[in-house]
């Protein structure tokens, strides 16, 4: 960590991937993993003018009551002012001052089987002028969970952060425990966990391209990519115990070997998927109709992911690179030539090739490691310790980053960063570019997690 | 269409589920009153979870737990639904949305905590964000614990509901394999 003044803070260049506070900094994350920070002075520090800055100035200040001056964005973010029976006041929605306008609000209960979270549309007919998300209804107070817990018992709520992203999250969480602790991995758990995060992948790629298509009203890819998934899940329960293997990866590395049988089930999976791949992918490009509802839909121009710095495929679509399994890297990685698939095109259509792309990928993967698998012990047991460490990892979604102090063996403080937290205004930039049609399918391939930034 | 015919003839006879009959005199006895027969529609809600819940939830309707076939299914319109199915943590930001749910739903009307989470809090239990689990803000008739429950236990929890609120079922449905 470098400490910087407040000129120098506020002056730094670079991709911005977080911000949070503790009772004396407030830190800055940039790519591929600086840390810098400046000091609070009266519980405040200067606001950043990075794109993506603003959400995170908005949960410092209601998880720990800290000021960014000069920011322009002070709505709040996950505190909702509610009183003992759950009311409170309706925060106002700004609507652009063109005659016809009218605002459509949806949420916070969605009609899918998702999450909560409320979206305000101002539309004018048809067209979407402009989208504001109001999150914070999955807030379950995890980062004061997660303080004054062993790092062993920790794990449980990193787990449960963004239960999609399980695996990824709980390495993240893990890498950052270890940095902190000086802990070197055994081997094979690290394979292990390699194995598990590229699984998750698949379970995610394969579901949600379905959900997108299914939306677009193609319910037999929704129900083949479903049925791809369950088998994905079902031999992840084969293999490790637990169909989205939460509570596997702990500090030290993994909490059980896997199963006899269970690399048996995971590649069989992988084939059923390999086989029918091609021919899933025939009918989402040779459909006009299908074609017609994703291609220039939602579209995040690469000017716009770069200011974001956005990950994973939100970002890959759109002309950015990055990808944490490469920069900064971790293992095993490093041994497996990873391919990364990027496009420019930004549209819905190029975020659901991305992932297609993807899925050939992570299936060398994981058949790779499975036979390669170190021998050597899973897990070596954390000692009690002091320190501090980040961590992350690439979740399905992108770069998952984890900010840890550990203080004679207990968790004293705790930051988590999802990709989502960069994701949800480029949706919101998104989605005024669509009709409001369209934006379930936008919405869905950009998918940010709720409980992921709602910490 | 040959090779879908044989394929289905070569496909397996998967093991048809009925409910814990246990759990079905239970049920009769809490809300066999209710008489809303063998066909329910449900809404869900998430009231603060960490998605997990959703996806195994989501899951209950692929082609290989296929919930529909019990009669089963998802409404978006609390208006048109039978049980409220909660999953996740009853967070203050939600409690009034929960509840609102709940009012909007013609009577009787059946609640389902889904998750550890919604029994009674899970990992999240004392968190000062939240009001505990689904039982927090409304009654619940029928638990269905797990962190996430598989997609598997979820249906059978489900049809005890379908079992309690109807007359019993002539034989269980023959079911396949998907492949
Ligand atoms: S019960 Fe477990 S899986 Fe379900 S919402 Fe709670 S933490 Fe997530």
């Amino acid at each position: 960590m470098i400490l910087l003044s407040h000129e120098d803070w506020k002056a730094r260049q670079g991709r911005f991937i977080a911000l949070w506070t503790d009772a004396r900094h407030a830190y800055a994350l940039y790519e591929p993993g600086e840390l810098v920070a400046v000091e609070l002075v009266d519980n405040a520090y200067p606001a950043l003018t990075h794109a993506g800055a603003g959400w995170f100035q908005r949960l410092a200040y209601d998880l720990n009551g800290h000021k960014a001056i000069g920011a322009t964005d002070t709505r709040p973010a996950i505190e909702h002012s509610r009183d003992a029976e759950g009311r409170g006041p309706w925060p106002e929605f700004k609507t652009p001052e063109i005659e016809g306008v009218h605002q459509v609000a949806v949420g916070p209960i969605h009609a899918g089987i998702i999450e909560p979270g409320h979206f305000r549309f101002s539309v004018v007919g048809e067209k979407v002028l402009k989208l504001e998300a109001r999150l914070g209804y999955t807030h379950k107070g995890t980062l004061g969970m997660i303080r004054g817990k062993s790092p062993r018992l920790a794990a449980r709520f990193a787990a449960r952060v963004s239960g999609d992203a399980t695996v990824a999250h709980s390495i993240a969480y893990a890498r950052a425990a270890e940095v902190a602790l000086r802990l070197e991995v055994p081997g094979r758990a690290v394979y292990l966990r390699a194995v598990m995060a590229e699984l998750e992948r698949l379970a995610n790629h394969t579901s949600d391209i379905g959900a997108i298509a299914g939306d677009a009203g193609f319910a037999f890819l929704d129900s083949r990519f479903a049925l791809a998934r369950e088998r994905i899940c079902a031999a992840s329960a084969a293999a490790f115990g637990h169909r989205l293997m939460m509570d596997v990866v702990i500090p030290g590395g993994v909490a059980g070997d896997i199963g006899t049988g269970g690399a048996v089930a995971i590649l069989d999976a992988l084939d059923a998927l390999e086989a029918e791949l091609p021919s899933l992918k025939r009918v989402f490009e040779d459909y006009a109709s299908l074609q017609d509802r994703v291609v220039g839909t939602g579209i995040v121009p690469p000017a716009l992911a770069a200011a974001y710095a956005a990950g994973g495929y939100a970002g890959r679509a759109s002309g950015q690179t990055h990808d944490a399994r490469l920069l900064p890297g971790y293992p095993p990685y490093e041994t497996f030539a990873l391919y990364v698939p990027v496009e420019r095109d930004g549209d819905v259509a190029a975020r659901i090739r991305i992932r297609l792309a993807e899925i050939p990928e992570s299936i060398r993967l994981i058949r790779d490691m499975l036979h390669s698998l170190p021998d050597t012990p899973i897990a070596i047991a954390p000692p009690t310790g002091s320190g501090g460490g980040l961590g992350v990892a690439e979740s399905f979604r992108g770069p998952v980053w984890y900010w840890l102090r550990i203080e004679g063996g207990v968790i004293a403080d705790v930051f988590i960063a999802d990709p989502s937290t960069l994701h949800w205004p480029l949706l919101e930039h998104a989605a005024a570019t669509a009709i409001l049609a369209d934006f379930p399918l936008i919405n869905k391939s950009i998918n940010g997690s709720y409980s992921g930034v709602d910490l | 269409m040959w090779k879908t015919v044989a394929k289905h003839l070569l496909s397996r006879a998967a093991e048809a589920r009925t409910a814990d009959p246990a759990v079905v005199q239970s049920l009769r006895e809490k809300v066999g009153a209710s008489k809303l027969g063998r066909s329910l529609a449900i809404r869900h809600v998430s009231a603060g979870s960490c998605n997990a819940c959703e996806l195994e939830l989501r899951a209950t309707q692929n082609l290989v737990h296929d919930l529909t076939q019990y009669g089963l299914s998802f409404t978006p319109s609390p208006r048109h639904a039978d049980i409220l199915l909660v999953t996740g943590v009853s967070g203050k930001n939600m409690r009034e949305a929960l509840l609102q749910a709940r009012a909007a739903m013609p009577e009787p009307a059946l609640v389902v905590a889904v998750g550890d989470c919604a029994v009674d809090g899970g990992v999240f239990k004392g968190s000062p964000a939240i009001c505990g689990g689904a039982g927090g803000v409304l009654p619940v008739d029928l638990m269905i614990a797990g962190c996430p429950p598989s997609p598997e236990r979820i249906v059978l929890g489900l049809l005890a509901l379908v079992e309690a609120n109807g007359a019993p079922a002539r034989a269980a449905m023959p079911r396949r394999e998907p492949r």
